[in-house]
């Protein structure tokens, strides 16, 4: 794709409208703004932007509205911006259909990282047959994993999870949807499975687990395996 | 707004859902009358004018104006749609058009008779559920209906009158609706009836000997009184369970116990007590009030039964019967009660084998489907009683001396006319003067009379005179038959005459109760529903009435309102006070602080005391049994009033709480937008800055400064925000498993370089279970406990952090190598704004209140001390719950 990505951003603040145009615009971006939820939602369907991002607390719909809306027609990605103590919020935009959040006040580093991560997720469909983060390997083919050469020996939920995460690499996912994935749909309440896998899982992957690099933990809302490449 | 009532959300929420549940369902207003002819449709038709003029979209269903004059003329105007008309066997019929109702579907639609059975063939057999549909589809209705169509009440009706009634509705249709009672004297209906208003002329003389007897419309402008007065109960009931005080009776079993003057009573109300407690049933206890007056002795005995059943929980009805058996059987009927409960009499009387049996034996023959408990009185001993009431002997001399005074006039007077007439007409006139006076006396004046008159006509008339000696046969007879004729003929008088006094007080008594019921009903605030409660309950009973309400709290003093009657002295208000602490009647007349000048009476309802009502009788003589009913009656219809107005006033309250904190929610987001927007400006244009590249290390190094500024900002911001929020008790708490060194984690990148020049140590167990936790407040305990180290304590000293699981307790320490803690109590350190004195800059004095506030609301607590080593020592306990098991994996 020669073309530059067009990003449509809808907030209702115009300073922040602003900003996003500067700092995307200065990394190659197209942008397109809206000051409201039903503006961002007609110029969607007219611009068929690359990515949206959102700001969840609009003064006409709310951002879940938006996304609901957006989600009848479009599978375009939405990174979505939120305030720190809003989990509920963030967590109810995810499941709703979000690909990823950023709380502000943002970092444009973490912004633009979070856009690479939807961007590329969006347009790569087919998928690696190996995810390489740091020094562990996953082969979702022979379903190996080798930790610096080493082969781990994961159990089968140990595996799904890691695979899981290790697919959407780079990508927040919802306590629901990896307890709905991993154990099945009637667990997405049964948070303390995951955060005993989780454990396990670091145990055997992190060099050091108690302060983890591979798989982050999204305080409230998720997990999130490290971005690769 | 008083303490104690704090709402608990989930209740309200509850009580708001149902509140919406009800506004999408259609409400329905039945207009309830006694009988035909009242004027219910009329009544219908002037409040659906009322809402017409409101501008609400109102429209006539069906309505069946019998073709009378005045209601044709109100119902004009209001839009109507037409009627489904259908010929069945060649009669045409016409009914509600369901159909067309509801594509119409107004707002408020108008329905009459909604007892009516449908014609064949139609969507529903009956009219009800017609009426049912169009609630469901939300359209509020207005309906007609008489008090004999209602099924729990149609046998009591069917007894009163005679009539068989197949038209009923059942009382699940009528569950939540509101009900006005439309009322007409008997006379007036009467009167109505007579002028043909009612029915078609030629059908008046069968109808106003049949069913429009005044005895028979007396009797069923009670039930319906009575009808609407329970209704008004359920209402309270309903949104007293919407409040959680929970319903007092589970069961559907209903006993009834017989009271009377008898010493046995006592007991026997104990018993039905001790059984009702059992069965978790509600109880009457009834007293069927005879034709004749009880003596004094026996008046205070029973007086003194009744309030100790009411104290006891009973619901008390007295009613007057000359036939005992038939009044109980009636309330029990009316009263839907399963269980009779009876005292066993002491001993079998020859009189009642001419009466058709004993009491028991009757009651146990006629009460069909109800059991009776025959109970031994236990106790008292039950004196025998005299064959006769108590009062047949005894002799109020006035009386009889009037008496004996006219026969003695009257045996002047046939002195004169025995010059005229024959020895036979003279005993008429005996006759007529024992009949004449039977109209104006009891019966034993009438008893005396009678025999004195046989008497006197036997010695100065029959011959041979002036002896008691009577020569012939014939005379004999004659003498024989009018001295069975004057008593027979007296008595009956007497009784008739009995019976209409008792219905007359009855009449007055539902007539009075209604009054009160219906200046209730339509006092406009509360201000006025005290004048009203005052005045009535004063002109009722002729007393000086006095109404104390209290001040504040429950349990705190009465204090009597201003505009009462009678102003209580010193004493009074104290057995005022009395009275509604323990909610016990107090004052004279009763077992508590009898002597004092006034009867003083708690208003309760709903297991609480409301106020005190106090009376000051103008003349002292205390109440008949019938009229301490009466004022009985006032009281609940009171208590109930009040209790309504108190829960409409905690249901205001509740809104209130509500809407302050939607705002308050409100004006939080809006702050913390307004804050966080220029803060997000501020960083993400640091950030970009550096992003953008090609900065000297000067400029590089200004961007860090301007970043962690930005952090420092919001971070303040954020504790500004969370300490609003506890402090207006906007907190909520989300408590769910996390890993601690998640928490922990997040605590430590947030601070970010604050905790550069500390050697920070962190101490958390490898087996440490998941714990629950609310992630954001934990989050920041920790930061303000680490943050607050690091700002106190000089560069290079270590922060050790430390988690425990102590028994049922997460125990987490910062422990830092500073000075220690500032002298004074360490408690204090978690005030809010209290800062160290020599605190370095840094730090507003909120950190340690929000720690303190963030543990309590998650159920824990902190404290601070000095280590043994130097140093100090911040510890958070929270509440430990244990996981649940997590499913072993198949391997």
């Amino acid at each position: 794709m020669s073309e530059k990505p067009l990003i449509l951003m809808v907030d209702d603040e115009p300073q922040i409208l602003r900003l996003l145009t500067v700092s995307l615009e200065a990394n190659g971006y197209r942008t397109l703004s809206a000051a409201s939820g039903q503006e961002g939602l007609v110029l969607a369907a007219q611009h068929q932007p690359a990515l949206v991002i959102l700001d969840i607390g609009l003064p006409d719909l709310s951002g879940q509205e938006v996304l609901r809306r957006l989600r009848e027609w479009s599978r375009v990605p939405v990174i979505v911006l939120s305030v720190r103590d809003d989990e509920r919020g963030k967590v109810a935009a995810l499941d709703a259909g979000a690909d990823d959040y950023v709380t502000k006040p943002f970092n444009t580093d973490e912004l633009l990282a979070r856009l690479r991560v939807a961007l590329r997720h969006a347009t790569n469909q087919e998928e690696a047959a190996v995810v390489q983060a740091k020094n562990l390997a996953i082969d979702l083919v022979t379903r190996r994993v080798t930790l610096g050469g080493r082969e781990v020996k994961l159990s089968k939920i140990e595996y799904d999870l890691l695979r899981l995460l290790a697919r959407h690499a780079g990508k927040v996912l919802t306590h629901r949807q990896i307890l709905r994935e991993v154990w099945g749909p009637g667990h997405e309440e049964d948070t303390h499975y995951l955060r005993v896998y989780i454990a396990h899982l670091r145990e055997k992957i992190e060099s050091r687990p108690e302060s983890p690099e591979l798989i982050l933990t999204e305080l409230g809302v998720g997990y999130r395996f490290l971005a690769v490449g | 707004m008083p303490d104690d009532f704090r709402p608990n959300p989930d209740q309200l929420l509850a009580a708001i859902q149902k509140e919406d549940a009800k506004q999408h369902h259609g409400k329905l207003k039945v207009f309830l009358g006694m009988c035909a002819g009242v004027g219910k449709t009329y009544a219908m038709l002037e409040a659906a004018r009322r809402e017409f003029a409101a501008g609400r979209e109102v429209v006539i269903g069906y309505l069946e104006t019998h073709g009378r004059k005045e209601t044709d003329a109100l119902a004009e105007g209001l839009p109507a749609i037409p009627r489904r008309t259908l010929e069945y066997r060649g009669i045409q019929l016409s009914e509600l058009d369901l159909d067309a109702a509801l594509a119409r579907k107004p707002k408020l639609m108008l329905v009459d008779e909604f007892a009516h059975a449908n014609a064949p063939e139609s969507r529903h057999p009956k009219r009800y559920q017609d009426v049912l549909e169009l609630l469901d589809a939300g359209i509020d209705v207005f309906t007609t209906l008489n008090i004999q169509h209602i099924e729990s009440r149609a046998e009591a009706v069917s007894q009163i009158t005679g009539v068989t009634i197949y038209e009923t509705v059942p009382d699940t249709a009528l569950t939540d609706a509101e009900f006005e009672l439309v009322d007409l004297p008997p006379a007036e209906l009467r009167a109505r009836l007579a002028a043909g208003k009612v029915y078609l002329p030629e059908r008046v003389a069968t109808a106003q000997e049949n069913f429009f007897r005044t005895g028979n419309l007396s009797a069923l402008r009670e039930l319906a009184l009575r009808f609407a007065a329970e209704h008004v109960g359920e209402d309270v009931l309903a949104a007293r369970r919407a409040y959680g005080a929970g319903a007092p009776w589970k069961s559907g079993q209903r006993l009834l116990v017989a009271v009377s003057a008898s010493p046995t009573s006592a007991s026997l109300v104990r018993w039905t007590r001790r059984l009702a407690g059992e069965l978790h049933a509600s109880w009457i206890a009834v007293y069927v009030e005879p034709t004749q007056t009880l003596s004094g002795e026996d008046q205070t005995r029973l007086a003194k039964h009744l309030a100790s059943a009411r104290a006891l929980g009973a619901e008390i009805i007295t009613t007057t019967d000359g036939d005992v058996v038939r009044g109980i059987l009636r309330i029990a009927r009316e009263q839907n009660a399963t269980q009779i409960v009876i005292g066993k009499p002491a001993g079998w009387r020859v009189i009642e084998l001419f009466r058709g049996g004993s009491v028991l034996n009757r009651l146990i023959r006629e009460s069909g489907n109800i059991d009776v408990h025959v109970v031994r009185a236990e106790g008292e001993t039950n004196p025998s009683r005299p064959l006769r009431p108590d009062n047949f002997w005894k002799i109020d001399i006035r009386v009889y001396v009037w008496a004996a005074g006219i026969v003695m006039a009257v045996t002047g007077l046939n002195a004169v006319l025995d010059r005229f007439v024959g020895i036979y007409a003279l005993a008429l006139t005996y006759l007529l003067t024992v009949v004449m006076l039977a109209l104006f006396t009891s019966r034993g004046p009438v008893f005396f009379a009678a025999t004195l008159s046989a008497v006197l006509w036997n010695f100065f008339f029959l011959p041979p005179r002036f002896t008691f000696y009577i020569k012939n046969f014939q005379d004999g007879m004659m003498f024989a038959m009018y001295f069975i004729v004057a008593l027979v003929l007296g008595q009956l008088t007497a009784r008739i005459r009995n019976q209409q006094t008792a219905e007359r007080q009855r009449e007055q008594r539902a007539t009075a109760l209604y009054l009160l019921t219906r200046e209730l009903a339509e006092s406009p605030d509360i201000a006025q529903l005290l004048a009203v409660v005052i005045q009535q309950v004063g002109k009722t009973f002729g007393a000086d009435v006095a109404l104390s309400l209290p001040d504040s709290s429950e349990a705190g003093p009465v204090t009597a309102y201003f505009a009462s009657s009678w102003a209580l002295s010193d004493k009074e208000q104290t057995v005022a006070a009395w009275a509604f602490q323990h909610r016990q009647a107090a004052g004279c007349g009763t077992d508590n602080l009898p002597a004092s000048e006034g009867l003083h009476l708690p208003l309760v309802a709903a297991a609480r005391a409301t106020g005190v009502l106090s009376l000051r009788f103008r003349d002292a003589t205390p109440l008949a049994p019938a009229q301490r009913d009466l004022l009985d009656a006032f009281i609940r219809q009171i208590a109930l009033v009040f209790d309504r107005e108190r829960l409409r006033e905690a249901e205001t309250q509740a809104k209130l709480l509500a809407e302050s904190e939607r705002m308050g929610t409100m004006l939080l987001n809006s702050v913390s937008h307004e804050l966080r927007t220029p803060l997000a400006a501020i960083s993400s244009v640091a950030s970009g800055l550096r992003a953008a590249g090609d900065l000297n290390p000067a400029q590089q190094s200004l961007t860090v400064e301007l970043d962690e500024a930005a952090r420092r900002l919001n971070r303040l911001v954020q504790n500004l925000l969370d300490l609003s929020r506890l402090e207006s008790g906007h907190l909520r708490t989300n408590p769910d498993w996390h890993d601690l060194r998640d928490l922990v984690n997040a605590a430590l990148q947030n601070l970010g370089r604050n905790l550069d020049r500390h050697a920070i140590t962190t101490d958390i167990p490898n087996d440490l279970p998941p714990v629950k936790l609310d992630a954001v407040l934990t989050e920041q305990i920790l930061v303000n406990l680490l943050g607050n180290a690091a700002v106190h304590t000089p560069p290079g000293t270590s922060v050790e952090f430390q988690a425990r699981a102590e028994g049922e307790q997460l125990v987490l320490r910062v422990a830092d190598g500073g000075p220690g803690l500032p002298p004074g109590d360490p408690e204090r350190l978690f005030d809010r704004f209290q800062r160290g004195p020599d605190a370095a800059a840094g730090g507003t004095g909120i950190g340690l209140s929000l720690v303190k506030g963030f543990a309590e609301a998650q159920g824990g607590n902190a404290s601070a001390e000095n280590r043994p080593g130097g140093g100090a020592v911040f510890t958070v306990k929270l509440p430990l719950v244990k996981p649940p098991p997590v499913p072993e994996e198949k391997a």
